[in-house]
């Protein structure tokens, strides 16, 4: 076993939480937490159990990214664009 | 191909116009599903991302009524696509590997068979390190039902994903996370009885 083996199992234990989503009910929100991240919005805080879920479930998180993939490729999204959105919501501008 | 609304494609695949709107949504999966997997290796979906699209075309269509409108119906669409492609390839993986060889493997960190390699720079840290994964390895044996244990020396130290776990077990990927959360929470509350840290049980790294 290895540090990482170690690490991954500390953190799956150490971090587990009372209240915790399923992959079913992850799913289910995907397609929604997908287009907030793509608008440059906080999925993570509007969607905190979502978020959770995608950091301590591999299978979850693997089509997660996909999905983000293929939405960037259709929708010709770019980091800029990611990004402006971020910053204005940090600065409340419209 | 047309741009439609959410209303104007549940319409159109319900309606006459369906061959067409039924057209174009393959169009939308296929394009997503090479986007989607441009990384890995071609040959893993080149000859199949058509039959995958169609696939998750006929998953789209029985299930049309439980689209709930919270997003744009091609990205409802492209999930249920993303979700058949992964079953997929993780099915073709995985397929030579036993959940036995899995376990095996798992286990064997936990019986000092097999001990921390490349960060425990002394032999007093190395005794330590071991007499923790032992010690884990006893609670593991104390507080888990047997298929949590297996689903978490499976998931979690063997790296086997999890919708390939539940089907070895004969269970489902929701099911199995239930399990799981169930044998996180035993073990942790397990290890904070006993008066220990997770990080000083797994002797890793507070700062990694």
């Amino acid at each position: 076993m290895n540090s990482d083996d170690l690490d991954r199992l500390a953190r799956a234990i150490g971090g587990t939480s009372e209240e915790e989503i399923g992959c079913d009910e992850c799913f289910e929100q995907l397609d929604r937490f997908v287009e907030m991240e793509l608008a440059g919005l906080d999925a993570a805080e509007a969607m905190p159990l979502v978020k959770d879920h995608l950091e301590r479930c591999g299978d979850c998180r693997e089509e997660f990214e996909a999905l983000l993939a293929a939405l960037q490729a259709a929708r010709g999204s770019s980091p800029v664009r990611s990004v402006w959105g971020r910053l204005r919501r940090i600065f409340g501008v419209g | 191909m047309r741009e439609r609304s959410n209303e104007e494609w549940l319409a159109a695949l319900r309606g006459a116009r369906r061959e067409e709107a039924v057209a174009d949504l393959r169009v939308v999966l296929v394009r997503g599903l090479k986007a989607a997997f441009a990384g890995r290796g071609r040959c893993e979906l080149e000859t199949s991302v058509e039959d995958l699209a169609h696939e998750a075309l006929m998953k789209v269509l029985d299930n049309l009524d439980s689209f709930r409108g919270e997003s744009r119906f091609t990205t409802w669409a492209q999930k249920i696509a993303i979700r058949v492609a992964f079953t997929e390839l993780r099915r073709k993986h995985w397929r030579d590997v036993s959940l036995q060889d899995v376990l095996e493997k798992g286990e064997s960190c936990f019986s000092g068979l097999d001990t921390v390699v490349d960060s425990a720079p002394t032999p007093e840290e190395t005794a330590t390190r071991r007499l923790m994964l032992e010690t884990l390895g006893r609670f593991i044996e104390e507080e888990l039902t047997e298929r949590q244990r297996r689903a978490l020396v499976a998931v979690i130290l063997g790296g086997m994903p999890l919708e390939e776990v539940a089907r070895r077990m004969g269970t489902t990927r929701g099911a199995l996370y239930k399990l799981l959360h169930d044998a996180r929470k035993k073990l942790k509350k397990r290890i904070e009885a006993e008066g220990f840290s997770i990080e000083e049980v797994l002797g890793v790294d507070d700062e990694r």
